[in-house]
This record gives C-alpha cells, structure tokens and sequence, in this order.
C-alpha cells in the first residue's frame, strides 16, 4: 500500500467522468489556451470562465470548493511573475525604499500580474477538474490515441506507476533516519553540513535503488516479450456525440475569445 | 502432508518430455569478474515441481535469467524442449518459460492490472480477443478475477504477487520460474501461494529459502551454493541430510 496519494481521481457518476479521456483532455487543453490568449485586464471574461468551471465542477459533482481550494498550490509559481509589478514603468502608484535601492510600483505591471495570476488560477482549476474526473491511465491512454510521441507516453505512465515505490522507498529512509536521530537536551541535530551529507547520501542512495529497479524492471519486461516497442491494444473510435461534443467545445472557446475581445470589458 | 504429490515425475521416461529444461555446464561471468555460476548441469522433466534453495549468493536468481535467456551463457548452454536459447530463439523461449521476479513492483511496471496481464500476450502478437480471454483466465487462477481495472500500488503485497503471477501464466508457458514467491507473505498468503502452487500444471522451478513450502509442495529439491549444484534428489532425502543442510548455510523444516 502507498502512503502517498497520487490519485485525484474521485469516482462519481456524472455525464463529465462517463466522457471519453480524449474529448477532456482536448476540452481542458483548450481552455486553457483560450484563457492564456485573453488580452491583459480581460477580468470580466476571466470571471466568467471561472464560472464556467464552477458550473462544470458541479456537473461533475466534485464540488466547486473542492477545484476552487485546490488551485491554490500553483500559487507559489506565481513568484516568477511578481517582479512585473516593478519593472514595468508605466503608470506608477508608489514607491517603495529597501535600504538599498528604491522599488516603483508600476499600475500596468500590477495589472499584468493581476491577469497572470487569475488566468493561471482558473487553468489549474480546469486542469484540476481534469484529474478529478479522469483516472490517470485512461488520461495516459488518452494521450498515447491522440498520438502523442509513444516514449513520451512510456516516460509518464512508468512515472506514474514508480513515484509511489519511490516515495514509499523515501519514507522508509526518513523513518530510519528518524528513528537513531535521538538528540540528548542542548545537543545533538548536528552542524548543517553534517546533515546536507546525511541527506545528500540519502538522496544518492535512493537514485542507486531506483537505477537498479529500472534495470529489473527492463528485464521483466523483456521477460514477457518486450523487444524496444511498447505496444497497445486499440481503444474504441470517438463516437458521433463525442464529436459533435469537441465540434460545439471549440465552437465556443472561439466565440468566447471573440466576445471577450470585442464586448467584455477590459480593465 | 505430501501424499497426493507423485514423488516421480509424471512425464514419460525418454525423450525430450523428460529433459524439457536442461541447463548443461553452465558458466556465468559477470561483467564485473565475478564468477556467479561455475558449471551448474540440470535437467527437469516436463510437469516437474522442483524447488532450488541455497544461500544468498548462491546463484540462484542468476541461474533463473539463464532460462529465458536474459542472461547469455558465458560458456555452456540451456535448452528448453529441445531448443537451445540463443539469439534466434530466445523470442520463442520467453513465451515458453514464464519468469516471476521476487517483487512484485519490479514485474508490474503498467498502471492497470489488466494492462500488465496483457501485456506479455500483446507483444507476443496473441490476438486481442485471445488476449481478453487470456487474461480473464490468467487472474481467475490466481484468484484475482475482477481486479482488471485495479491499480497494482493500490494492492496488497500478497495480492500483488499473484497478480505477478498471473502476468506469466497469460502467456501461456509450459514452464514457470519463480524467484522467492513466498518472501514477504503472511500466513494466509503463503498458505494461498501452497494452494495454487499445487495446481499449476506447468513445470516449476521455484527459488526459496521457506523449507516447510519446500516439503508442502515439491517432490524434488536442488540445492546451490556458490555457482554450484551441490545436491539434487527427492526432497525427503535432502531435508534429512541435516549435516548437507549445514554445510550450505540452511536449516531443515
């Protein structure tokens, strides 16, 4: 049993978790990409495909706090945009001194930040409920059918299926670790380089046993008639709904972009 | 304990039935130097159940990738039915002798049990309908039916290994190879593994150091230790010789 729970999957029964992998997949990369396309300040349509996703969260009874919550641990990557409210120079609002040097606050910059941060929040909500609705090896075989590069397919259902191994493997080694890390009052921890070569060893370890399971595994695979091509059986071909499906979704992503530019308001 | 066991193999005395895996002067070098097997000489009658015990090192796991041909002979040589592995084929052996690695982990590399059970069959080129129904019957005789859609890290360990074991059985070998089934299982498990031990038809060469699963279930014991066969015979002479057992770092039952 693994004590890491990778899955997001929730099993429920809605007309969203009955849809092909594919169509999702399509739909949620889509959506996606029409959000990063939305011009900066484009808040009223942002709002709405929050909306959207909202509405569509409670189709798939997943519960719209349940994505809404969830796309908050993309905030961190968040950091990489911040420094825009400072270089950009346009409408300045103020000014902040460091000590060392003095920060304008740019109204644009704050801005674009403002639209980055909303796009990439509402993205990783679509994204969320993607996985929340389709178990990952039905998304793995949803890429391999939309022909995706069949190693590259390889690469992350193996991903898949080891990170758990390997995370149960790092557990045990901090339990171990854990347990002679004894530490008498005042002392013990030791100096941080101590540590750094503890967890440096820990991590070169864990990189030699997963080295060698990949080499048991390969022969486990050859074992079974592997010969360097991954096969697979087919899956069925996309239904007619499921067209007309993917036909109406992108319909109205392109009628979205085109209402959003020229209608909706922009900050 | 042992009685409906036949304690002669059942396969006819001559031919090639009755050498259906044979492993002659067998050398095995390791890339590193070591010499890991030093001359081993087998045979194994078809429908044979023989255990192979020896101590860590021995050279039994290195002895097992022989028979499918994942390790090459560095001089002497295995043939399995008549036909000696090599290059031309080894395609044909891997589908004839089924080999079960000691986890379960290393032998379930696909994210679906169904995927796993099929994926040997698929790439020997068994039609898909023949793949369903091979992997329908694989599970249902280990008695994982049903568990199709299951993910392996979701399963126990011992369901795991018979998950595992069912990833060779729907390739349909005549010979299975298993490399320490038993390690890890709980009481319950292991009295399952006997169980189905027992009634597999095919020919088996299981790797253990579980003496009590030794006397349960196999009528014929081999023992290696250091690249050697070192002893082979009925398991109930093997067992008694209480003083070989010691020389090998073993115990009895």
């Amino acid at each position: 049993m693994s004590t890491l729970t990778l899955d997001r999957y929730l099993a429920r029964e809605s007309a969203i978790h009955a849809a092909d992998a594919r169509l999702k997949f399509i739909a949620t990369v889509g959506f996606i990409l029409t959000l990063s396309l939305l011009p900066v300040g484009a808040f009223a349509a942002l709002g709405l495909a929050w909306l959207a996703v909202i509405i569509a969260s409670g189709a798939a009874r997943v519960g719209w706090l349940r994505t809404t919550r969830g796309a908050f641990f993309a905030l961190p990557f968040l950091l990489a945009a911040a420094p825009l409210v400072f270089t950009r120079k346009a409408s300045p609002l103020g000014e902040i001194d460091t000590g060392f040097f003095t920060l304008t606050v740019s109204g644009e910059g704050l801005k674009m930040f403002a639209t980055i941060a909303l796009k990439s929040w509402v993205s990783v909500q679509a994204a969320l409920l993607l996985s929340f609705t389709t178990p990952f090896h039905e998304l793995v075989n949803a890429l391999r059918r939309l022909r995706l590069p069949s190693l590259m397919v390889a690469i992350i259902s193996f991903m898949y299926r080891y990170i758990a191994v390997l995370a149960d493997e790092s557990s045990r080694m901090m339990r171990a670790r854990a347990a002679r890390s004894a530490s008498l009052d005042g002392r013990g921890g030791g100096s941080i380089a101590w540590r750094a070569k503890v967890v440096g060893s820990m991590v070169g370890s864990l990189f030699l046993r997963a080295y060698e399971r990949s080499e048991r595994v390969f022969a486990a695979m050859q074992s079974r008639g592997f010969s360097g091509e991954i096969r697979h059986m087919g899956g069925r071909k996309m239904r007619r709904g499921e067209w007309l499906a993917l036909g109406t979704t992108a319909a109205a992503l392109s009628g979205f972009s085109v209402v959003a530019r020229l209608w909706l308001p922009v900050a | 304990m042992n009685n409906e066991q036949p304690r002669v193999p059942s396969a006819p005395g001559h031919g090639v039935e009755s050498r259906w895996v044979e492993v002659e002067h067998l050398h095995f070098i390791y890339p590193d130097g070591l010499e890991a097997l030093k001359g081993v000489d087998l045979v194994i009658a078809r429908g044979e159940k023989v255990a192979l015990i020896g101590p860590n090192g021995a050279g039994k796991s290195t002895l097992m990738l022989h028979l499918n041909g994942i390790n090459t002979p560095s001089h002497g040589q295995v043939r399995i039915g008549g036909a000696t592995v090599d290059r031309s084929t080894v395609k044909r052996i891997r589908a004839e002798v089924g080999l079960v690695f000691q986890d379960p982990d290393d032998q379930l590399f696909s994210p679906t049990v169904f995927e796993d059970v099929a994926f040997g069959p698929l790439h020997m080129g068994v039609p898909i309908e023949e793949i369903h129904r091979r992997v329908e019957s694989a599970l249902a005789s280990v008695g994982m039916s049903g568990f199709e859609r299951r993910l392996p890290h979701h399963l126990s360990l011992g369901q795991r290994k018979r998950v595992a074991l069912a990833t060779v059985l729907s390739m349909e070998p005549s010979v299975l190879v298993l490399d320490e089934p038993s390690a890890g299982l709980d009481p319950r498990g292991r009295r399952e593994l006997i169980r189905m031990l027992r009634t597999l038809p095919q020919t088996l060469l299981v790797s253990t150091h579980d003496m009590r699963l030794v006397a349960e279930v196999f009528p014929r014991v081999v023992v290696m230790d250091d690249g050697r066969v070192v002893a082979d015979g009925p398991t109930s002479v093997v067992l008694a010789d209480s003083a070989l057992l010691e020389a090998h770092g073993l115990e009895s039952p």
